[in-house]
Order: C-alpha cells, then sequence, then structure tokens
C-alpha cells in the first residue's frame, strides 16, 4: 500500500491533450524501496491549530475556468473525476453567473413574498433561522450540461462533458412553509423568483413545485452557502435545472401566469427539428457517467481496478446502472453506494480487470420512474441536433493499449 | 351600519394575522413592494407609464447598446438581436427578439432589469419603450414612429410567438409520451 494511486492502476495525464490542472499536479512519487517507508520531518512539531482549515498544500484539484472576455457571465466546471463519494466540495462547486457574484451583507438582505398572497411579507436571515430547517442532498445542473455530447465531436474528459453539475446537502426552509404564511390566493399558478445580482436573474416556477419539495437554502454542506452559490440565500428546487434555482434569492412574486423572462424563453428551451421549441422544459432527467477511468487519465498498466462514476435524476431515485466495458455490447450491473437518494448524485462502482487490450466504457442507468437513460441515437431521433439543452446521452470512455483514456 | 362594517374589518384583519401560523417575518409595505415589483408579465400589468418610439430609441441604442449587439442589432461580440427568420428548422437556426421570442413584454423586462451589462438599471422607463421599440421595428414587427408603452406593447404579435409547445418528455424509451 506504498502508492494508493498506483494500487488503483490510475498515473498521471502527462502529455495528453488535456492537461487540467488537477492531473498535472498530482504529488511527485518517490522511487524505490529505501523511499517508500520514510517518515521525514515527522518527528517534529507539525502546523498549529487554525481558525479555518485548508486542505493539503499537495492538493490541486481545482474547478476548470475557461477564458473570456466576459468572466462574469460566464462557468466553471466541477472536475467530477477528482471527487470521491457523491459530494461536491463547496469550494469545487460548479459556477455559472450572469453578472458576477454580488458581495451581499447578510444583516442588510430581505427576501420579499408578495403577489397574490394575503399578506405581502419580507423575511431577513435571522426570520428564516428561526423557522424549522431541513437538510436534504441535491444535485444541481445545469441544463447545458453534456451538451456538447449532442454532436459527434464529444468532450475529451468528464470535467468538459459533465462538470457543470455538483452535489451538496442543502439547509434552509420549506418555500411552502413560507408561502403558507403569506397565504397563497386560489388563482395562484406561478411565482417569479429573483435574484439580487446585478441582472436581477428572474425565473416562473410552477406554484406545484413551490408547494412540493422547494427550499430556500442558507447553508451547503453544514456552512454558509458560497457566495458563488447564492449567499446568503438561494432557491432549491430539487431536480430542476440548475438556471431556475436562482442564487442570491431577494423576491418572489405569486401570480397566475408565469412571466417568460429571457432565461425562460430566448434560453432554455428546447429548440426542436421542425422548428418548434418545447418550453418549461425543468426537471433534468436520468444521467450517468463514468468518472474513473475517464478521458485525460492514463491507466498505468492492466490488472485490477474499479471502474466507478456518478449517476442522477431530476424525477428522482437511481435505481439501476450498469456498465459495459465493449462499447455497449454486453452490459454488467454496478454496485449502488448506499446512500441512495432522490435527486441525488448516486456513486456507483464495478470491480473489473483490465486486460491491457483497446476496450471502450459506457455507462446507462434508470430512475424510479423507470427511464432509461437513452443512446445519442435515440435523443437525436426525437429532438434533433439544435437543442442545447437537457442532452443526457451515454458517454463512451476509450482505453487504449497504453492506456491512455479519450472520449470515444 | 358603520360599526357592523368597522366590526367585520376587525374580525377579518384578525383573522388574516391568525392565519399566519408561525409569525415570523414582517408585513411588507406597499412601497417596498412598488420599488422591487420590476418583472412584466405578458399582459403588461406591472408595465410603467413611459413611452418611446424606434426613432428616439435608436438614439439610446447607439449609445448605449451598440457597442456590443452592434449596429442595428448585427455583428456585434454579443447576441444577435435581428434576424433568423425562417432559419429554426434549419442545421444553423438563428434565435434573435425577431425570429424566436415569443412575447414583447420580455424585451422590456429584461433591457430594464439587465441591460446595459456593465450598468443595469441604468435607463430610464421611457428609455427602455424606446430601444424596445427600436429592437422591435428593427425586426419588422412594429413601424418606425409606433410608441410603445404599457398599452401598446403587451398587444405587440411576435412572429414566432406560436412556436413553444409544453414540456413532452420522456420522449425516448419505453415511457414516452404519445404524440
Amino acid at each position: 500500500m506504498k502508492d494508493r494511486r498506483n494500487f488503483l492502476g490510475f498515473g498521471l495525464a502527462t502529455g495528453a491533450a488535456v492537461t487540467l490542472t488537477y492531473c498535472a499536479s498530482e504529488p511527485a512519487a518517490k522511487s524505490g524501496a529505501a523511499a517508500a517507508l520514510e517518515d521525514e520531518g515527522r518527528d517534529q512539531l507539525g502546523k498549529v491549530v487554525t481558525a479555518y482549515g485548508e486542505r493539503s498544500t499537495f492538493e490541486k484539484t481545482a474547478r476548470l475556468v475557461p477564458d473570456t472576455k466576459t468572466p462574469a457571465t460566464s462557468s466553471s466546471r466541477t472536475p467530477l473525476a477528482d471527487t470521491y463519494g457523491i459530494i461536491t466540495p463547496n469550494a469545487l462547486h460548479f459556477e455559472r453567473h450572469h453578472a458576477g457574484v454580488p458581495k451581499i451583507d447578510p444583516a442588510e438582505h430581505k427576501l420579499l413574498i408578495h403577489g397574490m398572497v394575503d399578506r405581502p411579507l419580507v423575511f431577513t436571515l435571522d426570520d428564516l433561522k428561526r423557522l424549522p430547517s431541513v437538510s436534504r442532498v441535491h444535485f444541481v445542473e445545469c441544463a447545458g450540461n453534456t451538451g456538447g455530447e449532442w454532436g459527434l465531436k464529444t468532450a475529451p474528459d468528464v470535467t468538459r462533458s459533465h462538470g457543470l453539475a455538483s452535489c451538496s446537502e442543502w439547509t434552509g426552509v420549506s418555500l411552502k412553509l413560507l408561502l403558507e404564511e403569506a397565504g397563497v390566493q386560489k388563482a395562484a399558478q406561478w411565482l417569479l423568483a429573483e435574484g439580487a445580482d446585478a441582472c436581477k436573474m428572474a425565473r416562473s416556477v410552477p406554484i406545484s413545485k413551490a408547494m412540493d419539495d422547494a427550499m430556500i437554502a442558507y447553508a451547503q454542506n453544514g456552512e454558509a452557502i458560497r457566495p458563488e452559490q447564492g449567499y446568503p440565500l438561494r432557491l432549491l428546487l430539487p431536480g430542476y435545472e440548475g438556471n431556475i434555482n436562482v442564487k442570491w434569492l431577494r423576491r418572489i412574486k405569486v401570480s397566475d401566469q408565469p412571466f417568460y423572462t429571457k432565461d425562460e424563453t430566448s434560453k432554455y428551451t428546447e429548440l426542436l427539428a421542425d422548428g418548434k421549441a418545447m418550453i418549461f422544459t425543468l426537471p433534468m432527467d436520468a444521467k450517468s457517467v463514468i468518472t474513473r477511468p475517464s478521458g485525460g487519465q492514463k491507466l498505468k498498466g492492466p490488472g485490477a481496478l474499479e471502474i466507478t462514476g456518478l449517476a442522477w435524476s431530476g424525477r428522482g431515485k437511481i435505481t439501476k446502472v450498469e456498465v459495459s466495458t465493449d462499447g455497449g455490447a454486453t452490459w454488467k450491473p454496478a454496485q449502488l453506494q448506499d446512500p441512495v437518494l432522490t435527486k441525488a448524485f448516486t456513486r456507483f462502482r464495478l470491480p473489473w480487470t483490465w486486460d491491457g487490450t483497446e476496450v471502450q466504457l459506457v455507462s446507462r442507468c434508470w430512475d424510479e420512474t423507470g427511464y432509461q437513460q437513452p443512446t445519442r441515437e435515440e435523443l437525436v431521433a426525437v429532438r434533433g441536433m439544435n437543442s442545447n439543452y437537457h442532452c443526457n446521452v451515454r458517454k463512451t470512455w476509450k482505453i487504449a493499449a497504453d492506456g491512455s483514456v479519450t472520449n470515444a | 351600519m358603520h360599526s357592523s362594517w368597522l366590526l367585520v374589518c376587525i374580525v377579518l384583519a384578525a383573522a388574516s394575522l391568525c392565519a399566519q401560523k408561525l409569525g415570523v417575518g414582517r408585513a411588507a409595505s406597499p412601497d417596498e413592494v412598488k420599488a422591487w415589483d420590476i418583472g412584466i408579465s405578458p399582459d403588461g400589468r406591472e408595465l410603467p407609464p413611459g413611452a418611446g418610439t424606434s426613432i428616439e430609441g435608436k438614439e439610446v441604442y447607439d449609445r448605449r447598446c451598440k457597442r456590443c449587439h452592434g449596429d442595428a442589432g448585427k455583428g456585434g461580440d454579443e447576441t444577435a438581436l435581428v434576424g433568423g427568420l425562417g432559419s429554426l428548422a434549419t442545421p444553423r437556426p438563428l434565435k434573435t427578439v425577431g425570429s424566436y421570442w415569443p412575447k414583447a413584454t420580455t424585451l422590456f423586462d429584461y433591457v430594464r432589469r439587465a441591460m446595459p451589462y456593465k450598468n443595469p438599471g441604468s435607463l430610464s422607463d421611457a428609455q427602455v419603450y424606446a430601444v424596445t421599440a427600436y429592437i422591435l421595428n428593427l425586426n419588422g414587427i412594429v413601424g418606425a414612429s409606433d410608441a410603445m408603452n404599457a398599452q401598446t406593447l403587451p398587444k405587440v404579435k411576435m412572429p414566432n410567438a406560436g412556436g413553444f409547445i409544453p414540456d413532452s418528455r420522456p420522449d425516448t424509451g419505453a415511457g414516452k409520451k404519445k404524440k
């Protein structure tokens, strides 16, 4: 057990076209039997206690930040291949902002609920924290995640193909409880959720979802929500496309009709081959992807290793994941790691022995509605090639004889 | 008569307070609501007073919008605002205000809340009406001297108003919806 990565069969992604920070900066392994059991320097006192912890200086895993002229309306991606279990560390949660991250003093922040309610109300953060809290694990996924997989030229690694999805334990207040405090009127069908960012990002939400499992979240993985995730308050609509989970939430207006905001009309609609577009396509369909081995990695040689990945559905729990090591000709059931939670990342695993020949790895999943993750051909047949969003096709990785892993 | 009405009012007010189960949060004042109530419904019920024409809007556009969106809504670094009619069912769809957006009210709502990109909220309501009129006029949807205001804007018929259908998923596999 001198080097756990050796045991797992993964090495550095050196010289590949994809040079991700997290691959390029793995700690350098010492070579030779003499070095293996060294305890250098560990008989001296280490670092003192600190008020807010930092990860090991050897760890460099980072979000992928694109080079753009407008970084305030941009996105960064979660390096899913280098995360473990089902929880995304707060600092690695993907980002998508439309007018940058506002700096908000929580003591000044207010949430207004008005419109078709009996009592328009204003809540402070302190007010919300007095109310019964709820904590649940849910993924958030951008509707544009995996958008590159519509075409034949697919993304080279899982950060680029699936990195606009992350999963956290969110804590906050049930939106239903707040709406009941305000007294929702009978005619109410929709509400407008609006952020306090510079562009006042706004989306319409069906009242049925608002009264179901919607949450106003103020915490993420045990601490206050990060600024880039909506500090101090965000709307969380479990399983719905990322954009509608409005960050820096300041206002909810209850109405009898949707508002047709820019982001739910010009964006986040599914343009079909006949020129018609589906609108208000809110839940994210079931999706799975193998994260190790995945594109940009390199296997050190034949032998035992674990195939692992993530599956999730915006419509409930994942019930089954299957993995193929022959490009989809035959399938084996993967083991689902407990806990398997609704509308959350589910970790799957399959022990496997690589024989050193060229192979193609691919996963497919089912959710509790019976829905099966489609192939690219199946999805293109019904949606065409013009729909930028809600692509949930299977992702195939090719392992070459030299151990390098690429997109097939 | 007077006193019985007063009683009704008191009872209603008490019922309203009692209906609040937890009593957390405070009543929002009408002024607070008015200051933040910027979202515009398709029927325009929240549209503010003011008006503007395409002719007035060109002057605002050229100063505040053109640098990113290009001359007359085309050819800029950022989203094209004009053109694309007839392109939606082709391999290269161009989704613009004219070719894709279903509601004219969205244009007023978005320009007022989010534009210009680096200085949102800096246009007056009259300027937003005028820029809205200009972009609609560039797309051939309203005339150059048509004034956009709270009455006229919701009545504007967008070319792709009928182009949207409800979510028809699941659309693959055994559980797909019947067409």
